[in-house]
Order: C-alpha cells, then structure tokens, then sequence
C-alpha cells in the first residue's frame, strides 16, 4: 500500500501504533513484578524509576504489596512513547483450511481411500497430557470434537512421558503419518531439547521425509515449531479441526495428492 | 455438617458394599506377593540408606542382590537378621554383606535372625512413634486451625530455593506446604539420594530434601504460632520407601493413591496395589493424612461425564485405605473444580460434587484441586475461576484446599501468583466464613438431582468392577478411558510371590495393632 506525500514522491505507508487505553495513541500499559526489596517509599520510587527505565513515562504505582520478608509486588501503569510499524510485519500462522469434520472425512475418504495413521504424545519427562487430550480424545475441546472422532483419522494418543526412541520405533512400526507432540513448559526450556531430540532422531533414522510433525503447547507458536525443525505450532486455544485440516492438506502435499478443487 | 442433599442412605451403603467386594478381590489377588519396593521400603524402615560409588541407593543394590539370588521371596529383613546374628555390627554393616551377588547368594538364614533384626525393627518403630508424637503436640500447642486448610505447592527444583519459597508461603498464610516432585520421578525405581539442586517441573523427593524441608518450617512455627505441614508424593514406582522416608522425616501429608499409578503412568497394576497396601500401613502408623488422586480423571476429561468416576474412586480408595489401616481421618479423598466455566449452571454442579463428597465421607479430610483443564493463560479469568473455586470450597466445608494458580498453564507459579492466591482464598475464608450454616438446598433443584444422579452413576460404575474384579474392569478400561492388563506396564519385574515362610517384620506389628477397621 503506497500513498503520495507532498511533492510527489512515494513511501511505503507506515502504520505506527501504540498500546490504547482510553484514547488513541496514549501509550496506556499495565504491569505487575515483584521486587527483592522490603516494601517502603524508597521500594516505591526504585519500582517507578525501573518503569521509566523500561521506556514508559508517568509511572504510577497503583499497588505496593509485601508479600515476604524482603520482596515487594508492584502493579504500575505508565504511558508507553514508542511506537510500532505494522505495515513492517508478517507473522505467521499454521495455514489452515476452513473445513468441519464431515468434510474432512470425506476428503480424506476421496483422496487416500484409508485412514490417516496420527500419532500424539508428550515426551520425556513431560506429564501433562491437558492439551493433547483436548485435541485427540472424542469430547474434544470447547465443543470441537478430537480427532479420535474422525472417521479419517487412526488417532492414537500415546499419552505423557513417552521417551524420545519410543516414539520413533512406533513412527516406523505404524508408518504413521503425522505425529502431533505436545510440550509442557517446565524449567530449563527443558519442553525444546526434547522436540529437537525427536526431530534428530527421526532424522538419523531417515524418517523425516515421511511424517508430518506438529508441535503443540501453551507457549509453543508456528514460528518456534519451524524453527525447531516440526511442519507447524499450535498454540492455547486450537481446536482439534483446525488441526486435522492443517495435517489433511500437509498429507496431502507430502504424498503428491492433489487437493480438493478451490 | 449436617446432611443437606437428602442423598439415600441404602444407595451409599450399597457403594460402601461393593467398594469392600473390590477391595477384597483386590487382597486375594496381592496378598501372596511382595515387590522390590516393598522390600526396599523394609531396609529404609531397619536403617539401610545411601548409596554405592555409582550413585546406586544401596537399598536397590541389596534387594538386586537377594533377587538375583533368588532369596528376595523370604523378604529383606531374613536376610538382614540373618546377617546381623552372624556378627554384623548394624544396618549398614548388614546390607554391606548383602550388597553383592555373592554376599547375597552365600549367606545361610540364621535360626535367630528375628531376634537379631528385632532391634532395627524397634528403633524404626520408635522413630515413627516419636515423630507422631512429636506432631501431635506441635499441633497442640498452637490455636486450632482454620479450614480449610490452604496448600501451597513449590516447585523450583533446588530444595534451597524450595525452602525461600516455602517460607514465603506460610508466612503469606500457607497451611501446607508440598514440595512438587521432579516430572519423571514417578517412573523412576529407585530413590535418590541427598540435596539435590536440580529438578524438571519440580525437585525430586529425597531423604535429606524432607529433613531441609521440615527444618526450615519448623523454624517458622514460633513466629506464626503454627505448625505448617509438610506434603510430599508417594506414589510411582517408589510408593512405599517414599512414604518410609516420610515417616521417618516427620512428613505431615502424602499424595497416596491405590490407582493414579496404575492409570495415569502406566506402573503394573499388581505392583502398584501391591505397594499402595504397604505405603498407607507406613503412613497409618505415621499419622499421615494421605491425599487421593481422583481429581486426576477430571483434567483429563470431561469433569461433568467423569462426576460419577470420580465418586466411584473415592469408594474404592476409601476401603483400600481402611483396609491397611488408615482411619477416616487420614483418608482425604481428592476430587477437583474442573468444569467448563462456559458451562450453564456449572457452578451448580460444582457444588452438589462437593457437597456430595462433604455427606458421604463425613468424616474424610477432603482435598479440593483447584481448576487447571480450562486455564487458558488469561490470567484475568484464571483468577476469577479460582475466587469461585474457593467460595464453592467454603461453602461445602472443605477440608484441603489446594491452592489456585492465576498463571497456571503459563509457568511455574511466581512468588507473588502464589500470594495473591494465598491473599485471595483468606480473603473469601473470612467475608464467607458462615455461609455453609446459611445454605440449604432446594430439595428437588438442580444441585440435589445433580448429587443424586452422580451418585446413582457411581453405584453403577461400581456395580460393573464388583461384578468382574478390579483387575478385569481395570483391563477393560473403566477409569479414564485407559486399559491396563495385569501383566503390562512398568515395574512387574519387581513384583515377585512370597515364599510361604515370607517375614516382614513391620508389616506384622501393624496389622496386628490396626486391623482393617471393618466398618
């Protein structure tokens, strides 16, 4: 999108924004931390001036709150002054097609004549299975059904603490085409070595090529997962048809099937 | 509390009915078996700690040893008693003789050995009496407590950083501090050893953490004018040396579940009945409060389906407990808030659960799981979740009440999430105080027929295990969905059969002083 400036020459438009609390552009943020000092005017004014140090003008300490012996909580507000481009951003997200469940089925029906083999788990020593379940089990997540449901798919939900070398002996076993792990955050971005441990392992074992890898977490997004070697990243709040539609057209293209006419 | 929803009282007897018929299914299939952690547990109980050059617990060496020797089926505490009448100068002096192959394999059972182990029995016993005791007049020597009773969860990893954080907490208000473990610790079968700084979602449960952890809030009690409890969690494949451990370090509170091991970690169903018996005779003679796992089967699926699962766990865990001894007011049977806040009238059915729970376990101190399953990471409704968590909590007459977190499913809890839970749940204790004597219930609203058909449903569910064994139904998948065999999953190497002749000389003292209460 370009537009003429005064004397003719073109620009590309910029679209500065700020953080909107009541009017435009005045900057309003919100924050709450916690620092080690006793509560006291001096912690009053160190928290403010740290705010002020972080960009944000008219530091105002709404709450100051001892909470141990030597810590205080602090929820400030300020005006933040800077501003960012949005015409200079592109984020991306898992490309995904608007199709329900019927019609992923019949898709995937029409274009293999069998079932898609999806494999789910958490590896390691990740327990929590809160989200792959919402996304694999028949119940399904915010009245999306999971992908156990589908006719399409094989789904196998394998469940927490598998170990890396299990889940690439049952990718072989299974010749499995898709295999959605999903990672915890704990300390240590311990959730990351394990993904890429998979991704190395499938690697060495010339598995890759065959399998569609998804990554799905609470902090996990589309840019992370690519950059950790998996096909696509699912964040909080996907459903499971957002899923099955991605790994329809991701199988698809893997395999040279062609996809259903636009 | 008096009884507000009218439930039938021929339908919970018929529960507790079928409950014992699981439960004594259950003996009869495990009674003539012990596990490698069972008999581990045995050489903790005697004195028996550390570990070898590798970093091997030499509990783990010396139960190898006498397995692969083919010795283990008498029980541990033979062999050690055997070794100690031939000369060896104590516990450890004992386990080194037993600690090899050829240790294990060439030592002869001596005539006496129970007369020469009977003093390592003894000075176990007396630890753990002395330690009940020794809770019992702290306890005592402060104002009663208020309930219910607010538990805080640290989980950094470093039990040093544990105890800054632990401290935090009780001071903020903290009633009950648990220790979280090491993610994979579950999985692990051995324990390990000494302070440990180092942890994945948690730090792992040892020894010395427990003794760290006890001291530093013991330290706290002169200050608060309270005794804070100390939680940790016996369950996986170390079930019954973790609750040794406990007992022997004054813990207060274990997490001790007859079935989260079998289906929420895969751990051999024989092996983790097995251990469960064991464990809860070591806390019942400790003075432990276990903690039940149930809210398990409502995280991982739908907590409005699963009500009637839940209530049916409870039953069983219930008579298991009873059965090794716990009496009812150290069973705290577990359940949680997990219903879909975009549910209508969910609320409502939040509390006929609780309220339900209240009634028919009376005398239970019940554990109460804040939500988790419908945490986005909007930290704005999280807290509003919680803040009705904690009113539903005060309005039933919880007993344990498992602190809420606003950032859960974003990360560990920071110092000030658990403040402002803290912070949150006395505010409502004290602004809702009565509000439990206040409220009756409309006798045929939705809460009343919400707790009725729940519990119909548990009658129903339990129906099905009385009719095929625990065992069977567990095969067919009748928690959460998941199948367990009786000779899959993890840790059935461990589980061996008795010799007719098998001695367990803490087992012995315990049932013989605390039969199953056969209620």
């Amino acid at each position: 999108m370009d537009r003429l400036v005064p004397g003719g020459a073109r620009l590309s438009a910029r679209v500065p924004i700020r953080p909107y609390g009541d009017k435009p552009g005045d900057g309003a943020v919100q924050l709450s931390f916690t620092l080690p000092v006793t509560a006291s005017a001096r912690a009053v004014e160190a928290a403010k001036r740290y705010v002020a140090q972080m960009g944000l003008r008219e530091p105002y300490v709404a709450l100051t709150q001892s909470i141990a012996p030597g810590f205080t909580f602090f929820v400030v507000y300020g005006r933040a002054t800077h501003e960012v481009d949005l015409a200079g951003i592109a984020a991306e997200e898992a490309p995904a097609t608007e199709l329900d469940r019927e019609q992923i089925d019949a898709e995937i029906a029409r274009r293999f004549a069998r079932r898609l083999v999806v494999l789910g788990c958490a590896l390691e020593s990740d327990a929590h299975t809160v989200g792959l379940d919402a996304i694999f089990n028949m119940k399904g997540f915010a009245g999306d059904y999971g992908l156990e449901r589908y006719h399409g798919f094989d789904a196998r939900n394998l469940g927490a603490q598998i170990p890396v070398s299990d889940l690439v002996r049952r990718v072989r076993e299974t010749k499995a085409d898709a295999v959605l792990v999903s990672a915890t955050v704990t300390q240590n971005e311990i959730h990351i070595r394990h993904l890429t441990d998979f991704v190395d392992m499938l690697e060495a074992e010339r598995l890759r090529d065959d399998v569609v890898l998804i990554a799905g977490g609470a902090r996990v997004d589309h840019a992370l997962a690519k950059e950790l070697g998996y096909d696509a990243g699912f964040g909080p709040g996907t459903t499971a048809s957002r899923v099955a539609a991605f790994l329809l057209e991701e199988i698809s293209r893997r395999r040279g099937i062609a996809g259903s006419a636009p | 509390m008096s009884p507000k929803l009218g439930l039938p009282a021929d339908r919970i007897a018929r529960c507790r009915h079928l409950a014992r018929e699981v439960a004594d299914g259950v003996r009869a299939r495990t009674e003539a078996f012990t596990t490698a952690s069972t008999e581990r547990a045995v050489l903790r109980l005697l004195g028996v700690d550390g570990v070898d050059e590798d970093e091997v617990p030499i509990p783990n060496r010396v139960v190898d040893s006498l397995a692969a020797a083919g010795r283990l089926s008498r029980g541990a505490a033979v062999w050690m008693g055997s070794a100690l009448a031939r000369g060896a100068a104590g516990a450890s002096e004992a386990a080194a003789a037993l600690r090899d192959h050829a240790g294990a394999a060439s030592v002869a059972e001596h005539p006496r050995w129970r007369e020469a182990v009977a003093p390592l029995v003894e000075s176990g016993l007396e630890r753990i009496r002395r330690n009940r005791a020794e809770r019992e007049a702290r306890l005592a020597a402060h104002p009663l407590d208020e309930h219910p009773l607010l538990y805080a969860i640290v989980a950094t990893g470093n039990i040093y950083q544990d105890t800054v954080q632990a401290e935090a907490a009780a001071r903020a208000g903290a009633q009950c501090v648990a220790v979280i473990r090491s993610t994979a610790q579950s999985l692990l079968d051995h324990v390990p050893y000494g302070a440990t700084t180092s942890g994945f979602g948690g730090t792992f449960a040892t020894q010395e953490n427990f003794r760290l952890m006890r001291a530093a809030l013991d330290r706290l009690e002169p200050e608060l004018d309270r005794y804070v409890r100390l939680v940790n969690y016996c369950s996986g494949l170390c079930m019954p040396e973790i609750a040794a451990m406990g007992a022997l370090e004054r813990l207060d509170m274990m997490l001790n579940d007859a079935l989260y091991g079998i289906i929420f970690r895969d751990i051999n169903p024989l092996r983790t009945l097995i251990d469960q018996n064991f464990s809860r005779r070591i806390n019942a003679a400790a003075g432990v409060v276990i903690n039940t796992g149930e809210d398990n089967y409502l995280t991982t699926a739908d907590a409005v389906e699963q009500a009637p699962a839940v209530l049916a766990s409870q039953f069983i865990n219930e008579r298991l407990a009873l059965d090794a001894g716990l009496e009812s007011w150290q069973i705290g049977l577990g359940h949680a808030f997990e219903i879909d806040p975009t549910l209508e009238d969910g609320l409502l059915f939040e509390i006929a659960q609780a309220q339900a729970a209240r009634e028919i376990f009376p005398d239970a101190p019940l554990k109460y799981m804040p939500p988790t399953k419908h945490m986005t990471g909007n930290v704005f409704q999280g807290y509003q979740q919680n803040a009705l968590f904690v009113l539903t909590s005060i309005a039933t007459g919880q007993s344990i009440h498992l602190l809420g977190m606003l950032t859960e499913a974003l990360h560990t809890p920071f110092l000030h999430d658990r403040w402002l839970a803290i912070d949150q749940a006395r505010t409502i204790r004290s602004n809702a105080r009565h509000l439990a004597d206040e409220i009756e219930f409309s006798p045929d609203g939705r809460i009343v027929r919400r707790a009725r058909e729940v519990l119909a449903g548990a009658e129903s569910i339990l129906e099905r295990i009385a009719a095929t064994g625990l065992f069977e139904a567990l095969s067919q998948g009748v928690f959460a969905d998941t199948r367990r065999s009786i000779d899959g999953g993890r840790g059935y190497d461990g589980v061996l059969r008795r010799d007719p002749s098998y001695a367990n000389p803490f087992l012995e003292t315990w049932t013989a002083s605390s039969p199953a209460v056969r209620a």
